[in-house]
């Protein structure tokens, strides 16, 4: 099976709870785990190939710019992984299945499951880092729907917060590491990178990436001092903890170090950061985990301890300890997934954690008790169990260090100890010891269902044990084949004669038992000593965070506009100014046109009308009419700096913008009031000043000097005819090489009409329309609301008017024109019948709505588009012919046309809803209908509040 | 020519740059406009001043010299559509807010300014109890 399709049928799988749930919990059970099996079957049906030395891959190409490849390969480590996650996921599948009670949303728990497990597939099956990220930052995601499953417990919301942004917080970090990585070989995919070895570490910024990498995986993997939010996530369901916490998604900090093993490994810095922190987190873990009194705590911190033991091994860099920490890795999932179900089934039975409350289960729960104990002897490092094999080996690479040997021994006994301690404080404190009569609720062995997956789990723990080179050789080999880069053959085995390592496992089994049956003392010296609560830290932390950013955000804008706008204004000034003072300016390479008596007249009358502007912006409608003014010479200055169709576009926007702000003045006060002191004004003007000064001198030197690098102009203009068919270049980029992103404005100037009418719509409702109808103007009405001749001039000039647009649409592709002009010009057209006819005559006139009108045109767009799929091309690539009729001039067709359509229908829907809309709430605000518009108003409606 | 050109973008510029600083809506919405002027004409003028030479093409001989640059012409010919867009959007809000508000300032009531303060997590259980008993009761 390919690889790809391995690490997809989970997220297949994902899909199905959530369509089959209505059939019940057995049926969403049993179709996540056929997908699981069918996954783990194709998995296990390459084992011969990877056996043999062989990697199997698959790629596809996904984003080759920037060396994003959705390329899977599956070697050593990638099938160890793979088998834990899927295999161990079966169990959790079927467990989950009879933990859950009957009120939970079972669904929703095996669709977050299924995404999960899909995302560490992910992970482990990766062949490029990018893609890998993604996979990463998906368990982030996953794991926090998941510790937050119970959503009605605050600690599961805390718990799962806190997960996601620790563990997130490091995947930022990686990120950047990798990219650094990536950016180093010259290459993102993981084969490649493995390669680099030499390249990596010399780069001065090996370390930078060496870091921000290992913040990723600690974090993930609950290293020290990022350990915390682990024993919170375990507020999950305690499928949840067995799988995510336990088995997988910790271990993922583990497999990228041993993924990038190879690489970065090997160094001093990698061997004191990763193999200090390993070891700190060991005892750390292991220390804390004794004293814990709820049951999975007490497992969480140990899982933190052996996630610090294998962090150690890998740190150590010599290929002997990579095989020992790949061992370690399948011992743990299978004795520690183990323990977590049978916490579960104390907890599900017994309804407590708490270790105080428990004791004396092995007679009521015979079956429990026994897999518990196994499982705990293994995780103690009791012969002959697989737990004491892989310890063994931890001890002797601790006793064959080249450095620092000493202290590694001291402390990994120590932590070995309490590991002792710990283990037999689960067997002793929850099963034996006399039975109990205050339990909270009856125990008993639970049904097949819960304990046949951790019975399994508990028979490998023995076999691995007993036959370790048959049961786990093969996989020990081939993974660490993969981590180290070079053939490994591990002897297994549980007799390695009196060495060292026995002798420091000896000291730690007495030493546990010592420091249990003396437990009562011990904790009292614990209970004594100061406890740092981690949560608290963290919510202090992540409090001053919030309030950091609160008060720098209150001081630059504290929900007044003026200030916001200008902390804007001046950092964007001051970016520019530093960015000009830093950066290299080329030498002026333009000479200045020569002035001319019509462009500086029009100058002269922008800056006037400009200065009049803000001198008189008070003045509303005489604002408008400077506005309009400066609009004109905008368009006249296109036209003459040589864009015929800018001036055309300028100046029928600047018509319809003006209407529109005429309509809002309707409502609006016509007059401002002088509300700022003097002082305020100068320094606004200051600010405006120098945004001014330093827009237009940007503007000035880049006027100046020729583009840095060639335009692409020159293609365009070259094939403008060639490929688009046309002579006016500027159309052909808008309908044809660019259409995609026409396509895209045209919707967005759509969806702004809509929101123009949603408001609206708002507007005519409730408290406003109340205010609407009790509106009082404050102006006086003209006398003559439809004037004669008004009435009479634009009606003749409509058809001509639309067939001017007509023309400027048909031209378009060949002379300045097209479907956006067209359109303002028809909106004006049309626009003209509303000013003089008034609004009902126009109504009852108007046949097809304009939201009609706007998605037509989208969809005219969109078909043109697809068009071209037929002709086997890509979305939006145009096609045309030259036609002759009778009686006419040669003339082109072109599928470009269609696409113009779209863009012409968009743009009247769109202006003359939002048009149409403003003309609404004036009617609404007590404005008359004359059925005929060449009535004279009545004399009371001038008050504007007649009846309807 | 191109200091006139650069001079009208500043004074475009410096008085939209004043005007969004303006308390009332209306001011705001032409300092808009005015802001959106001198940014359609920055945006043309990358492609530099040309005087008479349109881009469209005057015969197919794929001779491309004596044009100007198209490509800012296309770009600035949707900004001026979608800005229009735009300004109707605001305009719309801010007769919104006039109606529904009675007044077209442009900032928050200064009860409204200050956010509420920071919930600690144990602010936010008790809350939750509160909701959870309000609930129950209701």
């Amino acid at each position: 099976m390919s690889p790809a399709l391995i690490a997809m049928l989970p997220f297949i799988g994902a899909l199905l709870p959530g369509l089959l749930i209505r059939s019940g919990r057995d049926v969403a059970a049993i179709s996540c785990g056929t997908a699981t099996l069918i996954a783990l079957i194709g998995l296990l049906l390459h084992i011969p190939e990877i056996l043999n030395g062989g990697v199997v891959t698959t790629s596809f190409s996904w984003l080759p710019q920037i060396g994003l490849a959705a390329s899977f390969r599956v070697d050593g480590l990638g099938l160890l992984f793979g088998i834990l996650i899927l295999g161990i996921g079966l169990l959790i599948i079927t467990y989950a299945r009879f933990y859950l009670s009957r009120k939970d949303p079972v669904g929703k728990f095996y669709t977050y499951l299924m995404l999960f497990q899909g995302a560490m597939m992910g992970i482990v099956l990766s062949d490029n880092i990018l893609l890998l990220l993604v996979f990463w930052e998906l368990t982030s995601l996953s794991s926090f729907l998941l510790i937050g499953y119970w959503r009605h417990l605050p600690d599961g919301r805390q718990g799962a917060r806190m997960a996601l942004t620790v563990t997130g917080m490091g995947g930022l970090a990686m990120i950047a590491g990798m990219l650094i990585l990536g950016q180093i070989a010259g290459s993102y995919e993981i084969g490649d990178i493995l390669q680099a070895k030499e390249a990596i570490q010399a780069s001065p910024w090996y370390f930078p990436a060496l870091i921000l990498i290992l913040l990723g995986a600690f974090t993930k993997s609950a290293q020290f001092p990022f350990h915390f939010w682990l024993p919170h996530a375990m507020a999950a369901p305690t499928p949840v903890s067995a799988y995510l916490h336990s088995a997988t998604m910790v271990k993922a900090g583990l497999f990228l170090m041993a993924r990038l093993w190879p690489v970065l490994s090997g160094t001093p810095e990698w061997f004191w950061i990763v193999s200090t922190t390993g070891l700190i987190t060991m005892l750390l873990g292991a220390f804390i985990a004794l004293f814990k009194d709820d049951l999975k705590a007490l497992l969480a911190f140990s899982t933190v301890s052996h996630l610090g033991l294998v962090t150690m091994l890998l740190g150590f860099g010599t290929p002997e300890a990579a095989v020992a920490a790949v061992f370690h890795i399948i011992n743990h999932a299978t004795f520690k997934a183990a323990l977590f179900m049978t916490a579960g089934i104390v907890d599900h039975e017994t309804h407590t954690r708490s270790i105080a409350r428990l004791g004396g289960l092995r007679k009521l729960m015979p079956i429990t008790f026994a897999i518990g104990t196994i499982a705990a002897l293994s995780m103690a490092g009791v012969a002959p169990l697989n737990g004491f094999i892989s310890k063994e080996m931890m001890l002797y690479e601790v006793d064959h260090l080249e450095r620092a040997r000493q202290v590694f021994m001291v402390i990994a006994t120590l932590a070995a100890t309490f590991s002792v301690a710990y283990s037999l404080r689960f067997i002793f404190h929850v099963f034996l010891g006399p039975v109990r009569d205050d339990y909270p609720h009856k125990p008993h062995d639970p049904g097949l269902g819960m304990w046949i997956g951790p019975a399994f789990l508990v028979s490998l723990v023995i076999l691995i044990g007993l036959f370790p080179n048959t049961m786990a050789g093969w996989l020990v080999d081939a993974s660490a084949t993969a981590v180290t880069g070079e053939a490994q053959h591990a002897e297994l085995a549980l007799w390695h004669g009196v060495n060292n390592a026995l002798i420091m496992s000896g000291i730690a089994l007495v030493g546990g038992a010592i420091l249990l049956s003396v437990y009562p003392a011990a904790q009292a010296i614990w209970r004594a000593g100061p406890h740092p609560e981690a949560k608290t830290m963290f919510q202090w932390l992540i409090g001053q965070t919030v309030l950091g950013a609160r008060n720098l955000t209150n001081g630059i804008t504290d929900g007044t506009m003026p200030r916001a706008l200008a902390a804007f204004t001046l950092t964007s000034v001051f970016c520019g100014a530093l960015a000009w003072s830093t950066g290299a300016v080329g030498p002026v390479t333009r000479p200045m046109l020569p002035l001319e008596l019509v462009p500086v007249i029009g100058w002269i009358m922008l800056i006037v009308a400009t200065g009049c502007m803000v001198a008189f912006h008070r003045y509303r409608l005489l604002a408008l009419v400077l506005v309009g003014i400066v609009g004109l010479i905008v368009s006249v200055g296109f036209a003459y700096f040589s864009a015929p169709d800018l001036a055309l576009t300028q100046i029928s926007v600047e018509i319809v913008t003006v209407i529109l702000l005429l309509l809002a003045l309707n409502f609006l006060p016509k007059r401002t009031a002088v509300e700022t002191t003097s002082r305020r004004r100068g320094t606004d003007a200051f600010i405006a000043t120098l945004a001014g000064v330093g827009f237009g001198a940007l503007a000035y030197a880049m006027m100046r000097r020729d583009v840095a690098f060639d335009s692409i102009a020159g293609y365009m203009l070259e094939t403008s005819y060639k490929k688009g068919g046309g002579d006016n270049v500027v159309n052909v980029i808008l309908v044809d090489f660019r259409g995609y992103d026409t396509f895209g404005e045209i919707t967005v100037l759509g969806i702004a009409a809509l929101v123009i009418y949603a408001l609206t719509e708002t507007l005519l409702q409730g408290k406003s329309s109340r205010r609407l109808r009790n509106w009082v103007r404050d102006y006086r009405r003209a006398g003559d609301r439809h004037p004669l001749m008004l009435v009479v001039a634009t009606r003749m000039l409509l058809p001509i008017s639309l067939v001017v647009g007509i023309y400027i649409f048909l031209r378009g592709h060949n002379e300045p024109g097209g479907g956006f002009i067209a359109g303002l010009v028809v909106a004006i057209a049309f626009l003209m019948q509303y000013m003089a006819s008034g609004f009902g005559w126009a109504m009852d006139r108007q046949r097809v709505p304009y939201h009609a009108m706007i998605g037509a045109g989208v969809v005219a767009a969109a078909i043109t588009g697809v068009g071209a799929w037929f002709n086997g091309r890509p979305f939006l690539t145009s096609d045309y012919g030259y036609f002759k009729l009778p009686f006419l001039e040669e003339f082109e067709l072109a599928t470009a046309m269609g696409f113009d359509l779209g863009v012409f229908l968009c743009v009247v829907g769109a202006v003359m809803l939002a048009l149409n809309s403003l003309s609404r709430i004036a009617r609404h605000a007590g404005g008359t209908v004359n059925a005929d518009p060449m009535d004279n108003i009545d004399t009371k409606d001038m008050t504007g509040k007649e009846a309807h | 020519m191109e200091a006139l050109v650069a001079t009208a973008i500043g004074a475009l510029t410096a008085a939209g740059v004043y005007l969004i600083l303006r308390l009332r809506s209306f001011a705001v919405v032409l300092g808009m406009t005015m802001l959106t002027y001198a940014i359609n004409i920055f945006l043309f003028t990358s492609g530099r001043l040309v005087i008479n030479q349109p881009p469209i093409l005057r015969d197919h001989s794929g001779n491309i010299t004596g044009y100007t640059d198209p490509l800012p012409q296309a770009l600035v010919l949707t900004a001026i559509v979608i800005s229009f867009g735009m300004t109707a959007v605001v305009v719309m809000m801010a007769l919104g807010a006039f109606i529904e508000g009675g007044d077209d300032y442009i900032n928050m009531p200064e009860e409204d300014r200050n956010m509420p303060p920071l919930l600690t997590v144990e602010a936010e259980e008790e809350s939750e109890i509160a909701g959870q008993t309000k609930g129950g009761s209701a």
